[in-house]
């Protein structure tokens, strides 16, 4: 029941903000159908650390068998979501960043409207897709089919297509028009994996609904026919790849990030990419049942390691500082995948580490960097100094935000790099010059521009509205923690996600 | 009408799809690139039907009815109604290379054909042997979407390519589960409404539809 409240919550607040209108408290409900969402995450995330994973069957409808439509709809929603150890984080996780999001974006999107760049015409649209872009993802994370998973994550582009071009500047069009053609391309290539792979699972499990159920694929993983498998992955893996930004892939990334609202560019870094990730990880267990581990492992750290090292060079040629931090998230998405591509417990354990703490402190990032260009007028990095003097708050949170992004101790960046780095070290030494050339490189140049920005001397002039940066130290505050103590059941949890996916 | 009789009838409509595709790779006119799209959406509706008849599948009887209103008759009418208050209906597109496009296309074929194979002989289905033609219209579409300049052209070409896709599913599996089904079919009608928005913005900021105006973002 859980499942379908907090898939129902961000459905009933994109209907409710769609309707209404944009009223001067839309932002308000926004924030607060957020953070019903996120309550009904954490009963969902209780019960499943009590109670061990759900299937949702589908009965609870039942209660008058002689409804046929009641029947009918039970029958139709039968096992299609569910809910594992490697979900349910990342479904608690999307529903934090979405609230503490939705709280970024009031004063943000506040401070837009008073600069004349949107008006309450779009802050409609804006506020309904924000609510309808979080069902889409819970729905990608949730759902039990890998049909509806990428009819799901296709959704998600649409919903925030839109959004990119909200501003509806030159830029900001041609880079939504580059983010739905490539995503909608890249997505078409992930629909023929998913068919291949529906058609590998008929054999086995026979035509209809369950073909595509993971819960069943993952129990005749083994017996799927390895060729069709190994041709749907590399489908699966470009088509969704393209969405987790993997280099050369990515052309969308950076444009959609610096073109769009912050709040939207906070939520494809920290939430999106990862759920795409999600997609292609579940894709890699099954390949690996009928294929062994080497063949997705291979093409996932051969992706991985071109996306960090690319978008480290990439990372030192930014002026924008939206663009930078879009392509320290393609470095990121690149240790990620390099790590589930590793495999094993440890990297494993790592990369889903790696998922929670950069998805916190990447959003917390955009949400100093949205205030700041804000209190600048402007994106370019040249323009923006003295934060430490016009609002000191603000420029402590994108140093230490940084700080933490480079993965220094003893934030839990920190941690999920150095494991990913020592089980590279043991088990594929080969790649470790690259990946430490790539960080330090990266740590260069993000450093190098963030120090100026923050100290350097300015005429600027504070916000008139008070910044929203209760998120932003909250997100800072839990990534310093994982890095100094990750609680016992945490890693338990992580324990059960990485052996289901290791 | 015996079962080899309707499978050679696919095979006859799969040779129509991928005549089409290719046609629509040539085409310079948009008005004529949206009948052609409708002409495909006709061809799979068809063969889906046949499919459904001659092995008792009843759900894709839905899934032809849901090809015939979507892609028969409503995208068709959604693009006529938005070229016409662009006024773009009479565009001509100059595009250069022809020829070298259609020898391209006749490698991706090739390169179809030979990534199929392997598929096709696995699968039990009567029209297996049409996956290799739905994967060529699927590649011929993708490069139809490379090689055009101006946004309306590109957005056929991806509707082409979505055909193409469930000609696959069609071809190779006897269909995807109806609620995938539906579900991508939503996400298409969904997706070519926002086109639609999104060429009145791009109308509304370049004053043309050419995309090459919308290469600006660069690394430099």
């Amino acid at each position: 029941m859980e499942i379908a409240i907090v898939l129902g919550l961000p459905l009933l607040g994109a209907l409710l903000l769609a309707l209404t209108g944009h009223r001067g408290w839309a932002p308000e409900l926004n924030a607060t159908m957020s953070f019903a969402t996120f309550f009904a995450a954490i009963l969902l995330t209780a019960r499943v650390i009590s109670g061990g994973p759900i299937i949702w069957l589908g009965q609870q409808f039942v209660a008058d068998p002689s409804n046929v439509l009641v029947v009918v709809l039970a029958d139709l929603l039968r096992e299609q979501f569910f809910v594992d150890p490697f979900n349910v984080f990342l479904v608690a996780l999307t529903a934090f960043v979405g609230f503490t999001t939705a709280l970024f974006s009031r004063p943000y999107m506040r401070t837009e409207q008073d600069h004349g760049r949107v008006n309450a015409k779009r802050l409609r649209l804006y506020h309904s897709m924000y609510q309808l872009f979080t069902f889409t993802m819970l729905l990608c994370l949730l759902s039990n089919n890998v049909g509806v998973l990428w009819v799901a994550m296709e959704g998600a582009t649409l919903s925030t297509v839109l959004l990119v071009s909200l501003y509806r500047t030159p830029a900001s069009l041609e880079a939504a028009w580059k983010y739905f053609i490539l995503c909608s391309v890249g997505l078409a290539q992930a629909l023929f994996g998913t068919i291949l792979l529906y058609f590998a699972a008929e054999k086995v499990l026979g035509p209809g609904g369950t073909a595509l159920l993971w819960t069943h694929l993952h129990q005749v993983r083994g017996q799927l026919e390895p060729t069709v498998l190994s041709l749907a992955f590399v489908f699966l893996l470009v088509g969704y790849g393209t969405k987790v930004g993997l280099v050369p892939l990515h052309n969308w990334l950076p444009d959609a990030h610096a073109e769009g609202p912050t709040p939207i560019s906070a939520v494809l870094s920290g939430l999106l990419l990862n759920v795409a990730l999600y997609a292609v990880v579940r894709s890699k267990v099954l390949v690996d049942g009928a294929l062994g581990r080497n063949f997705s492992g291979g093409l996932m750290m051969g992706f991985g390691l071109l996306s960090v090292v690319v978008a480290a060079f990439f990372l030192s040629r930014q002026r924008d500082i939206k663009r930078m931090f879009a392509y320290s998230s393609v470095e990121h998405m690149g240790i990620m995948t390099f790590a589930f591509g590793m495999g094993g417990a440890v990297a494993a354990f790592a990369g889903l580490l790696h998922m929670t703490v950069h998805s916190l402190t990447k959003s917390a990032i955009f949400f100093t960097v949205g205030h700041a260009s804000q209190a600048a007028g402007t994106q370019n990095m040249d323009s923006i100094r003295g934060l430490i003097q016009t609002s000191p708050t603000i420029g402590w949170g994108l140093v230490l935000g940084s700080l933490a992004i480079l993965g220094l101790p003893p934030f839990g960046v920190f941690t999920s790099e150095f494991m990913v780095l020592t089980t590279a070290m043991h088990e594929h030494s080969w790649a470790t010059p690259f990946l430490l050339v790539a960080l330090g490189v990266a740590f260069a140049s993000i450093f190098g521009k963030v120090q100026p920005m923050v100290f350097g001397e300015t005429t600027g002039q504070r916000l008139p509205r008070g910044p929203a940066l209760v998120p932003v130290f909250t997100h800072l505050a839990i990534v310093l923690a994982l890095g100094l103590y990750i609680p016992p059941y945490l890693v338990g949890w992580y324990r059960q996600a990485a052996a289901l996916i290791g | 009408m015996g079962i080899t009789l309707l499978a050679e009838l696919v095979n006859v409509l799969a040779a129509f799809l991928l005549l089409l595709a290719f046609a629509m790779l040539s085409q310079r006119r948009v008005l004529t690139l949206i009948k052609l799209l409708a002409w495909q959406g006709a061809a799979l509706a068809a063969s889906t039907g046949i499919v459904a008849w001659s092995t008792g599948q009843t759900h894709l009887y839905y899934s032809a009815l849901i090809t015939v209103l979507l892609k028969v008759i409503l995208i068709p009418w959604v693009l006529h109604r938005l070229i016409d208050r662009l006024f773009v209906r009479w565009d001509i597109e100059t595009l250069i290379n022809i020829p070298t496009t259609m020898l391209i296309g006749i490698g991706l074929v090739i390169f179809a054909f030979a990534l199929a194979t392997p598929i096709s002989q696995m699968a039990t289905t009567l029209t297996r042997s049409t996956l290799g033609i739905a994967l060529a219209s699927v590649l011929l579409s993708f490069l139809m979407m490379i090689v055009r300049q101006k946004a309306v052209p590109q957005v056929i070409g991806f509707l082409a390519m979505e055909n193409g896709l469930f000609f696959a599913a069609t071809s190779a599996t006897y269909g995807m589960p109806l609620v995938v089904e539906l579900g991508v079919a939503l996400d298409v009608l969904v997706g070519t409404f926002i086109f639609g928005i999104f060429f009145f913005h791009i109308r509304e900021r370049f004053d043309s539809l050419d995309i090459r105006h919308m290469e600006k973002l660069k690394e430099d």
